[in-house]
Formats: structure tokens, sequence, C-alpha cells
């Protein structure tokens, strides 16, 4: 249980008192990774608390925070909450409008901006109008912010500095204030994914926050002096949960890449013991080793291969609880030695002790690679109005298809009609000035996941889809398109896939966007010349490639919900165009509206081909239009691709 | 413990609009090719000036008698710095002590070393320490060699060169070279910067992303930049003032919009008089 009186600042400053030198934060700068300590850490968060209040930050308001991950984004937060106030996060790469819709929503008076890019984004929408609320933007990164000429901008360090006069004036004060806090107090408001409308801000309190923590660090202990890359949007709940609930609770140092390009050799200079990913960047650490595998020499491809083989044999025992045997084990050390812990190393896992993957499926090819190369996954199972995590996977009992069984402290019920009901301490206290949402969310301490699942015999969780997305085949079989999504998603060279069907459509359908790094290799490899993303996806080879993974993917499936035909897509899904969430999950409402014409020929039998007039959003707003003709493709007669992701790519030269 | 940078890119004294570079009736002959007659060119601190003209009009002559490659017969280069410089006669090493600054046509980098290693060599004509205490290294040459890198680091960080930092400039695409070459140019904190075709080469959104860069050096860092360029609508976005040279004279100079017009400009690109 959680102490009433706890909250995140009271867990800094006990921190900063014992261990003042202990690394905090760590950031590359000057090309080279500059320490924070625990001190300093409380320090600019105090400072900047005072500052906030120096400018009129009251009990109870809402401060926003939009950019990436620095320093500053963590102190603006605690500073909000040493004042009592909520935080809410907003993507970086969020366009105007979503910008919009939350700091509107939130109607918070301070808003805290990384650079010129975002600021730009508050300035638009100042001059349409909108965010009338807000009174003061301060921001952290000031290039190119030098000539603006606007009452309401502020440094970041000038907020610190207004705060060390407020200190020196009223001593003593934020101390009183930071007292004053409860566990129960609202402390971040949390964006929800929105798959189906604008998002919604859960309210999340401290003791929400942190007793999902500490359930999820009594299974699996994170310790002071553990590292952790924080690489992921703050405004995300994975990353609330880890940088936040749980690096205040253990004590552990959190590190800020340098830019996004350079995340992958910040993630190995650090070598994290704990990460949380959605399934995209597992993938993509997946795709760019297949990438390089083909691209390697014959010898380390066979080494790799071998060893791999064996990793994958090792894994399937291990996952199972059951133990290698003499011969296995002796296998394994070697090639573990030679060719699975050098890779481990170069994706920068080489000290990972425990990874997480949530907010998806995982398919489970992706899954068995990573542990075949000795890398420890596992699947959680949460929402962000539970905090993040729920259900996970628990080590020496894991299993592709579900995703676990409970925390402690989480219970777990299966409604009649297959939604999961979850009661923890960590359920929110509903969705911020939203209470026809929240009625509909809450019922009696319940949580109302509106995901449909059932329980294995041994207590396992599987997530089937949300609720509202099963359909009906012709024949009245259930499915999920999530499901049959993520069945094709497996190919390495399929990227996003939205299927199609129900009871009022004969066949089965999908939309398909094409992977454009390792397409692009495998038609290298062909001697396929393209050109851009949209010559590329309609090349006839490539259609042929992809049939023969969709035909791989029915394999397995009724006959029934078997995609029948296909479309490859001229463009790449994209948040920007809204039509992944910020998560990149499928907004199927978005994609009916926009793709009508294509869902249109995927059903018209005679049609091989659609002209689409294509709409491109760039991240200013601006929009430009051209026509594209696609072809669409059957995947009758195609025989099944024999390789599958995982399994025998690995090694071998497609 | 701001994020702001702690060195300026702009090595000028001048106020901004202040005459920085005037040449006056600059000739240069080789042999028997005359590659610049009687050409005139005004600089200002804080523009952006565009030097265009058809393949062999002179632009790169021009450039390479300013920077002091080539020695004109005829004519004077005046750079006003803290005091008046003559260029035509000063060895190119001295020029760019006064902080001239530029890059080639084709990239002139170290290829074997890394983008970190070209871009220190940027700060060579600052380097002050002696034989001696270089050798000592610790004390003062050490500490020079820190503040070096970190106006270095600075400039990774203006032109996002981040990612390649360690890599050897050789494997690196061509876009990324032009950019590392232009760093190497602004780690000289220049005066004036001159950009021999920097988009040459580049496609569309190397060219852009170039452009923004460009830009961000004459906002942001204050840099006087002459540019050097084949494409036009490159020159009437970003310029101030456009020069244009035609058979080594020049034919017009004024606003991208007065010289686009000029009838004399339409006949040297397109041949025929408009």
């Amino acid at each position: 249980m959680i102490d009433p009186g706890t909250t995140f600042p009271k867990l800094l400053a006990a921190l900063a008192s014992e261990h003042p030198h202990g690394h905090a934060l760590q950031e590359k700068r000057y090309g080279i990774w500059q320490t924070i300590t625990w001190a300093e850490f409380d320090g600019r968060v105090r400072r900047f608390a005072n500052g906030l209040a120096a400018l009129g930050f009251v009990r109870g308001e809402v401060l926003a925070i939009l950019g990436d991950n620095r320093p500053e984004w963590v102190i603006a937060e605690l500073a909000g909450h040493a004042l009592g106030g909520m935080s809410v996060g907003l993507y970086p790469d969020g366009v105007v409008d979503e910008v919009d819709h939350v700091v509107e929503h939130a109607g918070g008076r301070f808003v805290v901006a990384e650079d010129q890019e975002q600021v730009d984004k508050l300035i638009a929408l100042r001059h349409a109008g909108r965010l009338r609320t807000v009174e003061r933007i301060v921001y952290y990164d000031p290039h190119g912010l030098e000539e603006y000429d606007l009452g309401e901008l502020l440094e970041f360090t000038e907020v610190e500095r207004l705060g060390e006069e407020f200190a020196r004036e009223h001593p003593g004060w934020l101390d009183g204030e930071i007292a004053e806090g409860r566990a129960d107090d609202v402390a971040v408001l949390c964006t929800t994914s929105g798959t189906t409308a604008k998002p919604k801000l859960a309210m999340l309190s401290h003791a929400n926050l942190l007793s999902m923590g500490a359930s999820l660090m009594s299974l699996d202990p994170i310790r002071a002096g553990d590292e952790f890359v924080s690489f992921l949007p703050l405004a995300w709940i994975g990353e609330q949960m880890i940088a936040i609930a749980c690096a205040l609770q253990a004590g552990f140092a959190l590190s800020f890449p340098e830019s996004a390009a350079t995340m992958r050799s910040d993630l190995r200079e650090i070598g994290p013991r704990v990460m949380f990913s959605p399934p995209r960047i597992w993938q993509s650490l997946l795709s760019s080793v297949q990438v390089r595998l083909s691209d390697a020499g014959r010898l380390k491809r066979a080494v790799f291969g071998l060893g791999y083989a064996i990793g994958v044999r090792a894994a399937d025992r291990r996952l199972h609880g059951r133990r290698l045997g003499p011969v296995l084990w002796a296998a394994h050390r070697v090639a573990d030695a030679v060719a699975l812990r050098p890779l481990r190393n170069q994706l920068g896992l080489v000290r990972l002790r425990r990874a997480y993957t949530g907010g998806a499926p995982l398919g489970p090819d992706v899954f068995r690679f990573f542990h075949a190369i000795g890398v420890n996954l596992k699947q959680i199972y949460g929402q962000t109005e539970i905090c993040g995590i729920a259900v996970a996977h628990r080590d020496g009992d894991i299993r592709f298809n579900t995703v676990g069984v409970p925390i402690p402290g989480t219970e777990l019920e299966v409604a009649a009609n297959g939604e999961i009901l979850l009661r923890s301490p960590a359920v929110f206290h509903g969705y911020f000035r939203n209470e026809q949402a929240t009625g509909e969310a809450l019922r009696d301490g319940w949580l109302h996941t509106g995901d449909a699942g059932y329980l294995e015999d041994d207590g396992h969780l599987v997530v089937i889809d949300r609720a509202k997305d099963v359909l009906e085949a012709h024949d009245g079989t259930l499915f999920s398109p999530a499901f049959i999504e993520n069945k094709l998603k497996f190919s390495e060279h399929v990227e996003e896939a939205v299927v199609f069907g129900g009871r009022d459509r004969p066949i089965v359908t999908a939309m398909i966007s094409i992977d454009p790094e390792t397409v692009g290799a495998w038609a290298e490899r062909k001697h396929l010349s393209y050109t851009t993303y949209t010559d590329l996806a309609q090349k006839a080879e490539v259609y042929d490639l992809i049939a023969q993974a969709v035909a791989r993917a029915n394999e397995d499936l009724p006959e029934s919900v078997r995609v029948r035909r296909f479309v490859l897509l001229h463009k790449q899904l994209d948040a920007d165009d809204e039509e992944l969430t910020r998560t990149r999950k499928v907004r199927r409402g978005t994609i009916n509206d926009r793709y009508g014409e294509i869902i249109g020929a995927l059903y018209d039998a005679g049609s091989d081909a659609v002209t689409v007039l294509s709409m491109v959003t760039y991240q200013d707003g601006s929009q430009t239009e051209r026509e594209i003709t696609l072809r669409i493709a059957s995947v009758d007669g195609v025989a099944p691709a024999t390789e599958s992701r995982g399994r025998v790519a690995i090694g071998a030269r497609p | 413990m701001s994020r702001a940078y702690r060195y300026s890119l702009n090595g000028s004294v001048l106020e901004p609009g202040a005459l920085q570079l005037e040449a006056e009736h600059l000739s240069l002959r080789f042999g028997g090719v005359q590659a610049l007659t009687e050409v005139g060119l005004v600089v200002r601190q804080g523009e952006v000036h565009a030097v265009i003209g058809p393949n062999g009009a002179g632009k790169t002559s021009l450039i390479n008698a300013v920077s002091g490659l080539y020695r004109p017969q005829r004519g004077s280069i005046r750079l006003h710095a803290d005091r008046v410089h003559e260029l035509t006669r000063a060895r190119p090493s001295k020029i760019a002590r006064w902080g001239v600054a530029r890059s080639f046509q084709n990239i002139e980098l170290f290829r074997h070393m890394t983008v970190l290693e070209n871009l220190l060599l940027g700060r060579h004509v600052h380097m002050r320490h002696n034989v001696f205490s270089a050798l000592v290294y610790h004390g003062p040459a050490q500490r020079q060699e820190i503040r070096h890198r970190e106006l270095v680091e600075e400039v990774i960080d203006f032109l996002e060169l981040q990612p390649v930092r360690k890599r050897t400039v050789g494997t690196l695409p061509y876009g990324f070279q032009k950019r590392v070459e232009l760093g190497r140019a602004l780690c000289i904190q220049p005066a004036l910067l001159m950009l021999d075709e920097p988009m040459a080469g580049m496609n569309a959104e190397e060219t852009e992303d170039m452009a923004r860069f460009i830009l961000d050096v004459n906002e942001l860092a204050g840099v006087t930049v002459v540019l050097i360029e084949h494409d036009m609508g490159v020159v009437m976005d970003i310029s101030h003032r456009v020069t244009a040279l035609d058979f080594g004279r020049v034919i017009a100079d004024g606003t991208p919009a007065e010289v686009a017009a000029d009838p004399a400009v339409v006949e040297a690109y397109l041949g025929v008089a408009a």
C-alpha cells in the first residue's frame, strides 16, 4: 500500500538527501554524457517550482509540457507536482490540431515547450484565436527564438532565476506546499491513444502511479544504479511509468538520447538494464538485424544461423520452464559467445535484464527472435486508465499468445460479454472534464477496458481485440481484424496492414503498406530499380512478394476469414495524416472515410486497379494533391512464402 | 544552464548593413582566356549575396580571387574588418585569418578523417599554442583544445551532424559531406562565408535542407554569405542581393526580383532575347 502522504516531489527530496551525488539524469551534450545528480535535480525542480509560483501558478492548475525527452521535461513535470498541480504531456511530433485539442481541453495557463518548432505551433494557434487560456509559454531551447518579441514567452532558465528570487523572499514556502501534497492528488493527465475519437485525458494520482510501479517492481526489481534510456515520448503512459513512477521509487538514473537520429548508438553507449517499448520498436530492431544480416558475408551468416538455431532451441526449453540438459547447455554457451552476445551488443541490449512490450500485440516470431538471442522480453497488458500495466508475463512463464497473469494487487474478471474488467489501486480517477466517458469506463471501482479476451486454464490472459472491432464474417465466424493484421505484419516486408470484412462483405480484404527499408533492400538484391516509395509499392514483383506473405498468413486462418484480395497503398500510414494514433494504432474510422474508393474497388470483383487522388498533409498543415493508380491483387492460387519472419530468414539470403 | 550557444559563429565586427567586401575593376586572365573583366562586387554585412551566371561565367574565378587562390592582374578587393585589408596581394592563409571562409564546388575534405576531426581542422587558424605547450598538453593547450571542441560541438548541433560525428567523412552520403564542408567553414567563425555551389548534385530534399541551413547560418548566426549557385529557384528564395555574371562581366546587380527581370540575364540564361 502506498502511504497516503507520499508524492513524487517528496520521493525526489528524499533521494536528494540520501544520495545527493547519485546519478539522477544524464544527457549527451557537447558530445559527452553530462550528469545531473539527485541534489541538482531536486534543486532545479525547486527553483522552477518557485519560479512558476512567482508567475502565479496555483494548486490544482494544469501545466502542459510539449517537447522531446530532456531533463527540463521531467523538471517541469515535478515542479508542477510540487505546487500541487497536474502535468499533461503532449507528443512532440503532434500536429497543430492535436496540440490545440489537448491544451484547450486541459485549459492550462502555462505551457512548457521545447524549442522554436513547438513554440511556433502554439503561436500559430494563438493567432488563430485558440488557446485563450494560455498566459505563459516557457521554452528551454532558445535557438531561433532570440528574435521573437512576445510578452508571454519566457526562457526556462529565466523562470529558474525568478524562482531563486521568490525563494529568498518566501523562505520555506515551497516546503509547505510540497508537504501539503497527498498521494490521492491527481498528478498526471495522461492522453489516451484515441483510436476512435480525440484523445481523452485520464486523471492519474500519485498513488495510482506509485502503486503500479511498486507492484511491477515487486515482480521484477529495478535497483538504484540500473540504467534506463528514456527515448519514447514522455507523454506516453509507458514512459511515465518507468521514468517517473519507477525511477523515483527505486532511484535509478534516466538517460536522454542526444537526438532521435542517434538513439541507437546512445542506447548502445548506455546499455540499459530495463526497457519498455511498443512492438514497433522491437519490430524495427529485428528488421535492421535482417537487413544487415542479408548484407553480411557468407561466413558471418553461417555462424549466426547456427548460433541462432541453438538459441531458438534453448529459448523454447527455458520458456516452458524446462532445463537445457548438458549438451544443449554447452552448445548454447558457445553460441552465445560467438553469435548471440555480439548481436545483443550491437543492438545495445547486452546488459538488459528485462524488456517489456506493450500497447499492441507482438508477433510470436518477433518474440521468439528476441528470446533466442537472449533478451528476456515479456508482454504486458494494460491501459492508460490503469497506469499502463495490469497484466504481465512472469520470468520463466512466457507464452507468445498470452499477455501473462495479473500483477500483484490487480483483480481481473472477464465479463459475460467477453469484456476484460480490472480493479486495482492503479485504476484512474476518471477522465478530466468528461463525466460521461468516466461513467462508462468506471463502474463500482472496476475498469471496463473495452477489450475482448478470455482466461486460459492456467490463468494466463489472452486479449483478442477492442470489443467493438471484433467482426462477424459472412458465414457468422467471429474474427478480429487486428489479429489478422498482426499475422500479416509478421512478414518483414509489411509495415502496416488494415483488414476489412464483416457481415455485409463477401470476403476479407486488406490494405497494406510496405516497409521501405526491407522491401527496398529486397529490391536491390533483385536488381529492381525504383524511384519513390509509391513506385516501389506498385511494382508487379513487389505485389508478388506481398501476395506470398498474405498467403502465408492465410495458412493459419479459417477459410472464411482468409484475406482474398489486397492493395498496396501508395504511402505509409502516418500519424500526421491522422491514420494512426501517436502510439501507432490504426484509426479505422479515418481509414474508412479516406480510402472509401480503394475499399470499394477491393470489393468490386471486376476491377484490378483503382485511381485515387492522394492528399498529403505536411507537418506545417499545408496540403498537396496528386492522382495515382493502384493495382489490386488477388491471393487465390498464390503459393505461401516459405520463410517467415524470424525462423528461416535469419542467416539465410532470401 | 541555458541551452543557448556559448560561442558566436559570426566573426565580423561590423554593424549589419555596413560595407564588408568591395571589389573594383577586377580583371583576371589565364594566358589568352579572359576569366574576369572589370568586375565589381559590393557585399554588405548580414546579407546573403548570390553570384549567378551560366557555366564559365567566372563565378568561381571571382571567389577564388577573393580567397587569394588567384591573383587578378588588375583591380582591387578590399575587406572591411577592424581595418581595411587589400586581398589581391595577400596569401590565402592570411585571408583566412582575416575571417574569409569558403567551401568548394568539389568537396575538399579529408576523406579518411572523421567529421569531428575535419571540423576541428577548421579551428586551425585560431590555435595559438606553441610547440612547447602543445607537447606538454596539460595546462594552456588542454584548455584551448576544450574550448575549440566546445565550439565544434555547437556547430555539430547547429548543422544536426550528431549521428555522424565519429564517422569517416569518405563513408558519408554526399549531402552530409556538403554539410560537413559548410560546418568546417563555420568553425573558422567567419566574417564572410563563401559557398561555391553548395546545392550542386543534390536532390530536392537535400537542396531544401541545405537552403534551410544557409538561412540559419545567415539569420541565426548573423554570418554574411556569398553564395554561388546555379539553381535560380534557390537563389531567388534565399538571397538579399544578386550579381549576375556572363563571360566574365557583370551583367546585372540588384535585388533578386530586379535581376530576374533584367533582359540581359534572361538572355544569358535562355540564349535568346525575351
